[in-house]
């Protein structure tokens, strides 16, 4: 390993890991921030697992915060719905409707009354789900709320996005999988100086000329 | 209560749609004759419909299945039921405003509503072919790469006279087919009233319909409140029905300008 090879692993990894690090915080302020928003009793985002074909708890705010981490299968619920469905509901009486998950809600110990959830999508890819519980009834229509939803929905799926494209980085400076390759090609490149710099500059660029081509 | 994306709220004054100052000859009674829809078959493309619902109020015509294997889409006669109750609600709804006309069930959703594309392609080329005047479409896929096929799908809807009335999402995303030009786009109003529709003068969404907390037939037997384009949007077939049962064999484009013409915002402002 050259130095600047290594240099340059050590820039990504510190990179890498501060986006790790920021995680958490950062769903768990999309979560609190949609909660406050909504003057709800709680919110909570999960992630779908789909090598798993689980829902896994991200952030949760106000109640039920112990389950951070608890994983249900992926059509638990109204969330599971909302996944499936990839549309947002709003059910104002959860005990009317069939779809919700009673006994896991009385296993946690707060069985909401109102459930408001959204998936969180982007592109073509469902990435989870974003529900906000037992937020005051209004007393007329308004377009306002799902709008609202949408949005922060957005932005937990963009910031659960950019976590994804952290763990391909960490995955890389591992040394397993494809992006490896890519990781010491950059390396490589950092390395090489003067007609030998240009000359690889130049054949990655049409590399990346055929990759972008349609097949 | 809240309304979703592409709906029209309370405050937001649709204007006028052409047509105020056109001669008034025709109006509701001429459009819907008696309302009934009689021998117009509307065909559900949704999760199936529970065909022992209190709400249906009389029997299916036929109930069919898209099965997606190796060797592609194969249609199954579907004694299923409803395995969510979405498309069950839709048909209530349907039923209610529009009691005699025929329904079909076509299922291509699972029980947690996912069905992939290839099923709702598979579905809707079959409601097509099969010759029904509306098709009622409350779902939509997000995935671009079906996107030519219901296209082209939509066109031979078109031009064999059959309406497709398609909800737009509930979210500001990309999806079809509701997005195509020929399909009748539905979003939500917020009334209460379900003979209340508006024509939007700012499209894509062509017509508002009532989807804001709606009670609906659902699974089992039950009925619960409901928000969404979804619940619009059978409301629009029905009306669709309707003026299809009182003036048979009109083409889609002469079916959405009589919608235009009798729209609530046309005879009296939003």
């Amino acid at each position: 390993m050259t130095g600047s090879d290594g240099e340059l692993r050590a820039a990504v990894a510190a990179g890498a890991l501060v986006a790790a690090q920021r995680r958490a915080p950062l769903l768990q302020s999309v979560a609190d921030a949609a909660r406050a928003i909504f003057h709800a009793r709680a919110s909570s985002i999960m992630l779908f697992d789909a090598a798993q074909a689980e829902l896994v708890f991200e952030a949760v705010s106000g109640e039920g915060h112990e389950l951070i981490g608890r994983r249900l299968p992926k059509d638990t619920g109204i969330a599971g719905w909302v996944l499936g469905a990839r549309e947002p509901i709003v059910v104002e009486d959860v005990a009317q409707d069939p779809r919700f998950a009673v006994g896991f809600a009385r296993s946690v110990g707060y069985v909401p009354r109102g459930i408001m959830a959204a998936p969180l999508l982007l592109d073509e890819r469902a990435l989870g789900v974003l529900s906000i519980l037992d937020r005051p009834r209004p007393t007329t229509p308004s377009l306002d709320e799902l709008d609202l939803l949408g949005v922060f929905a957005r932005q937990a799926a963009v910031a659960l996005d950019l976590f994804e494209a952290v763990r391909h980085v960490e995955r890389a400076l591992d040394g397993r999988g494809e992006l490896a390759v890519v990781a010491r090609l950059a390396a490589a490149l950092d390395g090489l100086e003067g007609d030998r710099r240009g000359a690889a500059s130049s054949l990655l660029a049409a590399l990346e000329a055929m990759l972008a081509a349609p097949s | 209560m809240e309304l979703p994306a592409w709906s029209v709220g309370p405050d937001d004054a649709l204007p006028r749609t052409r047509g105020a100052d056109w001669p008034s000859a025709l109006d509701r009674a001429w459009a819907f004759g008696d309302g009934r829809a009689a021998g117009v078959r509307v065909a559900v493309i949704d999760s199936g419909i529970d065909p022992h619902h209190p709400v249906l109020a009389g029997p299916l015509q036929r109930a069919v299945a898209m099965e997606i294997g190796p060797g592609g889409a194969t249609v199954v006669a579907d004694e299923t039921g409803d395995v969510s109750g979405h498309g069950t609600a839709c048909a209530g709804i349907i039923r209610s405003l529009a009691p005699a006309c025929e329904l079909t069930s076509v299922r291509v959703l699972g029980p947690d509503l996912t069905g992939g594309g290839d099923a709702l392609v598979a579905g809707l080329r079959w409601a097509i072919a099969e010759g029904h005047e509306v098709v009622n479409l409350s779902l939509s896929t997000t995935k671009a790469r079906f996107a030519d096929a219901l296209r082209a799908l939509v066109d031979e809807a078109y031009f064999r006279g059959a309406v497709l009335v398609a909800s737009a999402h509930n979210m500001p995303v990309d999806s079809w087919p509701w997005r195509f030009a020929s399909v009748l786009s539905v979003g939500s109003h917020a009334l209460p009233d379900p003979e209340t529709f508006f024509a939007n003068p700012r499209p894509p969404v062509e017509f508002h319909a009532r989807g804001l907390d709606v009670e609906v037939a659902w699974a089992g037997g039950t009925t619960i409140r409901a928000s969404g384009n979804s619940f619009a949007t059978p409301h629009m077939a029905a009306m669709a029905a309707r003026v299809l049962g009182a003036h048979p064999g009109l083409r889609p484009f002469e079916l959405k300008t009589v919608l235009h013409l009798i729209a609530t915002n046309r005879e009296e402002g939003p």
